[in-house]
């Protein structure tokens, strides 16, 4: 009989931390499929975040970097400037990614930094238990906003996917979601073209991923997948935002 | 025919794979994991047609499928 | 043994570190130590494998740093107080992970913004409250361009050696300064082999670089750990200069830049017939303080001079252990003391 879903190599044995029916762990099984499709567990070297990710290095099987808040696409541009021929990649929240770390994250992509970054976008702080982050809805409340983000007071929700997109140095930037079986296919193929990306010497490659932080949002998992269905899909849209054949 | 295996000992119970199933046979089981969750199963594996939707939006990586 | 050439400080360090096969450098401008950077952007491109690259900010270089070293590259960093202040997360993970690299402090004046004239206010950073946790570095404290050459190539193998960063601190003279200098081939041959780098677990198991123990048993068996580590490096490493010591009733205690203003107020104290030596600290950390601790069963005194409002002098203190009494004469702000004002602080100190 042919196998046709299970635990891939590029995971470990260990069991994932995180809460019932968050999605970081449908994230990390996508891309340790990609890791194993494209063969470079042996050549693959992951930067884990500050967040609820920072135990990503426990997860995935290849070596692993443990960064700084924020500081992972700069850990990773050593680690890439040390060895240009392996494969590269963060996994980042969007704390990390889109606040402390924004300055890192917009100066690698500007540089066509040839890495891959896995930025996890569920609209809040988990690990510090649900404050506001910069990708906060307005109106969502948190325990720092929480009469609801006022959008005069604390700004808008940042999208750095189309921000990055604008950068000559990027290139390969997509939008994806793992709300259903369906988006899920389409977000392993995006992460997949990323690690693709990398691998050409095309320069930076971003998949933002919108996720579900059930525990903080104060939902069951289910009911959080419908909340990320009807309040994050309308403001931050799927699909690819650059990508070579798109530009030709 | 396809086989199904849950392996209900590092299921979380958070029922994102009984949501999904075209042939509506991915349940919560009665019983309850060594995590004190109810786990997921299959109701009825001979319909299963593995379509591999319940594995994918599984967070814990809990369902192998063979085909 | 190469021939002598006059070099600046700054890009004599820079051609150190290259020497001593260090072929990543990532930095960000600020004054006054730019020619080190600019030095490495003009050379390390042509060396193969070599990567200088201009950060977007002192945090993001020493992540790179951090990068790199777990990479397994020999790899430098270099900036100047508020820059280090910004460094300072990122020193804090090296150490934490226990990664070799060096990293350069040519010290100006603070706080704050401060100023850009030379200072060696920075000692405290430096040797003790350098960022959060329990970690030292070791600090190399050059007195000449020779001797920033010669620290700096030794910098990179005591970084190998212990898996620990190590700053080579100067000052703006230091680093602006012209001297002849020779690169000697100095290098150990006999470093542990890296085996704990990221660069793909092919054909073994994954390697892991991390500062994170969330178990309170782990972290504390890691800080003891590391605290080992800083009292075999004090076994080992401390150095030191002792200059017209042997029948000194006064010691001065300087290191770097005013140390050497202090030999020169030495010579001018003595023919006036004050009998004063010099112990010069070159390894700030490990801190040379059983030889200060001997001097004092045979000084009268000490005078510690420095260029900040009084921070080596602490250690001095701690080391004299209340046998003799430590004074302290120190300039700060970028303003530097003269030979004649260190003579005039002689003469009080002698009564």
């Amino acid at each position: 009989m042919e196998q046709i879903a299970g635990r891939p190599n590029a995971l470990t044995d260990k069991e994932f931390h995180y809460c019932p029916g968050c999605t970081h762990g449908i994230v990390h099984r996508l891309v340790a499929e990609v890791i194993d499709e494209l063969g470079v567990q042996e050549e693959a070297i992951g930067v884990a975040p500050v967040g609820c990710a920072v135990l990503a290095y426990e997860y995935f099987d290849v070596d692993m970097h443990e960064a700084a808040h924020g500081r992972a696409p700069a850990v990773a541009t050593g680690v890439k400037r040390v060895h240009p021929d392996k494969v590269v990649f963060t996994y980042q929240g969007d704390g990390d990614f889109a606040s402390i770390g924004t300055a890192e994250s917009v100066h690698a992509a500007s540089r066509g930094e040839e890495i891959t970054a896995i930025f996890i976008n569920n609209a809040i702080y988990g690990m510090t238990g649900g404050q506001m982050a910069p990708t906060t809805l307005e109106g969502q409340k948190t325990t720092t906003s929480p009469y609801g983000r006022d959008v005069d007071h604390a700004g808008h929700p940042i999208k750095m996917s189309e921000m990055l997109a604008t950068l000559e140095g990027a290139a390969y930037v997509a939008r994806v979601s793992v709300d259903s079986p369906k988006n899920i296919k389409k977000a392993k193929k995006a992460i997949k073209k990323a690690f693709e990306v990398q691998l050409a010497g095309e320069g930076f490659a971003l998949v933002e991923v919108l996720s579900t932080c059930p525990t903080n949002w104060g939902l069951s998992p289910l009911e959080a997948i419908d909340w990320l269905q009807e309040n994050m899909l309308p403001y931050y849209p799927l699909g690819e935002i650059k990508s070579k054949e798109e530009d030709k | 025919m396809a086989k199904i295996k849950f392996n209900q000992d590092k299921c979380k119970g958070c029922e994102l794979c009984t949501t999904v199933c075209p042939k509506d046979i991915v349940v919560i089981d009665d019983e309850i994991n060594t995590k004190g969750f109810h786990p997921a199963t299959v109701s009825d594996e001979d319909e299963c047609i593995a379509c591999g939707f319940c594995a994918s939006i599984c967070p814990d990586v809990v369902i192998e499928i063979f085909k | 043994m190469s021939e002598k050439v006059l070099m600046k400080g700054n890009e004599a360090i820079a051609e150190a570190a290259i020497r001593a096969n260090c072929k990543h450098f990532f930095g960000y401008p600020i004054t006054p130590q730019n020619e080190l950077p600019a030095y490495m952007a003009r050379k390390l491109p042509k060396i193969d494998g070599g990567v200088f690259l201009q950060a977007e900010s002192e945090v993001a270089a020493i992540n790179m740093v951090y990068g790199a070293a777990g990479a397994g590259a020999r790899v430098m960093t270099s900036s100047s107080s508020p820059g280090i202040s910004l460094k300072a997360e990122g020193i804090s993970y090296i150490a934490g992970a226990e990664l070799p690299a060096v990293i350069v402090n040519i010290v100006r004046g603070g706080p704050g913004l401060g100023g850009i004239q030379p200072a060696q206010s920075d000692y405290f950073q430096a040797t003790k409250g350098m960022a959060h946790g329990d970690f030292k570095l070791v600090v190399l404290a050059p007195s000449s361009v020779q001797e920033a050459v010669d620290l700096t190539m030794e910098a990179f193998d005591i970084a190998d050696r212990y898996r620990n960063p190590v700053m080579v601190i100067g000052d703006g003279i230091i680093g602006q300064m012209m001297e002849p200098v020779e690169f000697k081939d100095i290098g150990a041959d006999d470093l542990p082999e890296k085996d704990w780098i990221t660069d793909g677990a092919k054909g073994r198991e994954k390697n892991v670089i991390n500062s994170l123990h969330l178990q309170p048993e782990d972290l504390e068996e890691h800080n003891w750990k590391l605290d080992r580590k800083y009292k075999e490096i004090k076994k080992n490493e401390v150095k030191y200069e002792t200059e017209n010591m042997e029948d000194a009733e006064i010691a001065i205690v300087a290191y770097g830049t005013t140390a050497r203003i202090a030999k020169t107020a030495i010579k001018e104290a003595r023919a006036e017939g004050i009998k004063v030596g010099l112990i010069r600290p070159i390894t700030l950390f490990p801190f040379p303080e059983e030889v200060i601790n001997q001097a004092a069963d045979q000084v009268d005194s000490f005078l510690t001079v420095e260029m900040s409002t009084g921070q080596m002098v602490e250690d001095v203190r701690l080391a004299v252990n209340g046998k003799k009494p430590v004074e302290f004469y120190g300039r700060t702000g970028g303003m530097i003391p003269s030979p004649a004002e260190i003579v005039e602080q002689l003469k009080e100190v002698r009564g």
